[in-house]
């Protein structure tokens, strides 16, 4: 199949420029020819390399992005395994570790230099989405931040609010979040009550929102808010409002008690009579729904390519716990069943990773429309659980102990159908392109 | 003095592979196996950018001796602060016999060409394990060596060099130009930032042959046979000391 998709597939695989010369590493297995011969191979998909892990798999990645996420893997396991368990019991992770990741500029790797980000390519935003998927680490925000936040700001902000925030979320000075959600209204986003009313030129913001990632740590929050209640309908009347910890009446209610992603500080936030100057509107008034509609796609991309990687990673630690332990004098590894069902869950997570690259590489060429971007969200994250429930299962007693990474990775699993836009949700915008008459 | 730094770095088998022996015992498999810069190499470029840093020297110049894929190597010394390469190539047949004496030739003739002030290599390849090339590259050049350094600190036109040797550490004062092999203690080497491996795209790596520096890589050396390691035996367990005793007597070992 891969054979196939090589030679028909046109614009979509060829590899694009900025790169330098490719380098290309030819899949020999006659010694005689290791050295020196100018190759043409392509990369390995992930299907037939050794792991799913592998560095140096994809044909969407180059060796730059490979020795980047060489790097990133290295940081992941120096700067962040180690404090997790730690984190877990703190409901969040240290600020150092922001600063950290900010040092190591592995945050706004998707904002243009010129605003103050990395200026990196949505295939090493991928490598960052991937590797802390693969550390089975769920509690830094990251994604969320540099992939979500930071490009509202520098997609319509001001150039004195980019020149005011980008530069320190960058550096994991300033830590960001946004505040959708409410404690009526999820789904049903128009539905929101949190407003702004005018003070002369200031706005007043009441409200409250719920499961806000980061939201505990957060320095800088991106408020969605009704700007005019007699708007024709309520999508017309939603704006985006930038309020800073600290400000007079913002209150952080308390770090949410989740039955996953212990270390992610997801929490309640609280706004009373919160006076903001004009300047902390972000865009246009009354803009902010097509604001939200058209950063969501990346959203729900990262959501998918995290849900893969998680699926990778879980693959990877059953077969390796398959592989010693031993049940009736053999490896269960040696068991029909469970290498059938091993067999299951590979064919389904390469299947998923072919999809999600594609979509991967779409968004990249800026070809990822929302219905695909759902489609990836929604058909990645239920694999995701799909396979996280296996992969428990082939664990037996071990898997239900929190000790084992995979019992993390389950309950980790289970918010990923349900954030960035529930499952129902993206099965909604994906039926309404197909029913559709225009 | 001309400010500039010659690192060495070599391309080796990841530390992380299982490694296996080809099947008609002529060395190991190296085909399709993930391969890395050597350690002690990530520890002298790491060196050669933090002198750089501190202003004490002005140019950090990478070097590898191989094939193509050698030039990732180089890639990764650039993505972590060195400003250009020197790919040497050498493939097939004399890469498979390239050793210590022929690379210490090449780099003692481009330590010249380059008017390097100072050469930092890792003091030996995982691979190899040799820990001659830095000792050989002075030789050829009659410059002072600093080797299994810790601890590296320029003094005007001097080096003070920690070295780790078996009876502790020993501190000597050498003249540059000077050849320095860098010990695991040195330095930590810093991450490859994605700006970093970005702005290494754009540095200069200039491709040469050994011929073009005057060295010739014949070897002198045949590598008649290589083998595993004998396979670990099962130990015994004994009761007491006197069995312990008992025992070591009877195998021999005292």
């Amino acid at each position: 199949m891969v054979a196939e998709l090589s030679t028909d597939v046109p614009a979509l695989f060829r590899r694009r420029r900025n790169f330098g010369t490719r380098k290309r590493m030819r899949l020999q297995h006659s010694q005689s020819k290791q050295h020196g011969e100018p190759v043409h191979s392509t990369r390995p998909e992930t299907s037939s390399a050794r792991t799913l892990m592998e560095i140096g798999t994809r044909r969407i990645f180059t060796k730059d992005h490979d020795l980047f996420r060489q790097n990133v893997r290295r940081f992941f396991q120096e700067e962040v395994i180690p404090y997790h368990s730690e984190w877990e019991n703190a409901g969040q992770v240290s600020r150092e570790l922001w600063e950290k990741a900010g040092e190591h500029g592995m945050l706004g790797i998707l904002i243009p230099e010129e605003c103050g980000g990395v200026g990196g390519d949505v295939f090493s935003a991928a490598v960052m989405w991937e590797e802390q998927m693969y550390a089975n680490c769920s509690g830094p925000g990251f994604p969320l931040h540099s992939d979500v936040v930071m490009p509202y700001i520098s997609n319509y902000g001001s150039k004195e609010q980019i020149e005011r925030f980008i530069p320190k979320m960058a550096a994991g000075k300033c830590i960001a979040a946004i505040a959708m959600t409410e404690p009526g209204a999820g789904s049903d986003l128009q539905g929101v009550k949190t407003n702004a009313k005018r003070d002369g030129s200031d706005w007043i913001l009441n409200g409250s929102k719920v499961f806000i990632t980061n939201g505990w740590m957060a320095d800088l929050v991106v408020v969605v808010a009704v700007t005019n209640r007699d708007a024709k309908t309520a999508a017309h009347g939603i704006s985006l409002f930038l309020v800073q910890d600290g400000t007079k009446g913002f209150q952080k209610g308390r770090k949410l008690e989740k039955i996953g992603l212990k270390a992610q500080d997801t929490a309640e936030l609280f706004f009373e009579d919160v006076r903001l100057p004009a300047d902390m509107l972000l865009g246009e008034l009354n803009k902010g729904f097509y604001y939200l509609m058209n950063e969501l796609p990346q959203e729900r991309l990262a959501i998918a390519a995290m849900a893969i990687a998680s699926c990778e990673f879980m693959f990877e630690e059953t077969r390796n716990y398959v592989l010693q332990r031993k049940a009736f004098d053999k490896t269960i590894a040696h068991l029909q069943t469970v290498q059938h069902k091993l067999a299951e869950l590979k064919m389904e997570i390469c299947v998923g990773r072919a999809f999600i690259d594609n979509c991967i590489q779409l968004h990249a060429e800026k070809h990822l429309d929302a219905p695909t971007a759902s489609m990836a969200k929604c058909w990645a994250s239920d694999l995701q659980n799909s396979v996280a429930t296996r992969c428990l299962q082939l664990h037996g007693g071990w898997g239900y102990m929190w000790e084992y990474p995979i019992a993390r990775a389950f309950v980790d699993a289970r918010v990923q159908p349900i954030y960035g836009g529930t499952n129902e949700i993206m099965k909604e915008l994906i039926a309404r392109n197909i029913v559709n008459q225009k | 003095m001309s400010g500039r730094v010659l690192v060495g770095v070599k391309r080796v088998i990841d530390y992380a592979v299982k490694i296996r022996v080809k099947p008609d015992n002529s060395g190991v498999v190296t085909d399709g196996v993930k391969h890395s810069m050597n350690p002690f190499c990530e520890i002298a470029v790491e060196e050669a950018v933090k002198l750089k840093e501190k202003k004490l020297i002005k140019e950090v110049v990478a070097v590898s001796c191989g094939p193509q894929q050698s030039q990732e190597t180089i890639r990764t010394a650039l993505a972590m602060g060195a400003d250009r390469g020197i790919h040497v190539e050498v493939s097939g047949k004399d890469y498979e016999a390239l050793g210590p004496l022929q690379v210490s030739k090449i780099l003692a003739a481009l330590a010249k060409k380059e008017e390097a002030q100072l050469v930092i290599l890792g003091k030996q390849a995982i691979d190899d394990d040799c820990n001659q090339t830095g000792q050989m590259t002075a030789a050829l050049l009659d410059w002072p060596q600093g080797t299994f350094a810790s601890e590296v600190s320029l003094e005007g036109d001097k080096v003070k060099v920690v070295r780790e040797i078996d009876g502790g550490l020993e501190t000597i004062k050498i003249n540059t130009p000077a050849v320095l092999t860098a010990d695991l203690r040195l330095n930590t080497p810093r991450y490859a930032t994605l700006p970093n491996i970005m702005k290494a795209k754009k540095k200069k790596v200039v491709n040469m042959k050994p011929a073009d520096l005057g060295v010739d890589v014949a070897t002198r050396l045949e590598v008649l046979r290589v083998d595993e390691p004998p396979q670990r035996q099962a130990g015994v367990k004994v009761e007491t000391v006197e069995d312990l005793v008992g025992k070591l007597k009877e195998t021999g070992r005292i």
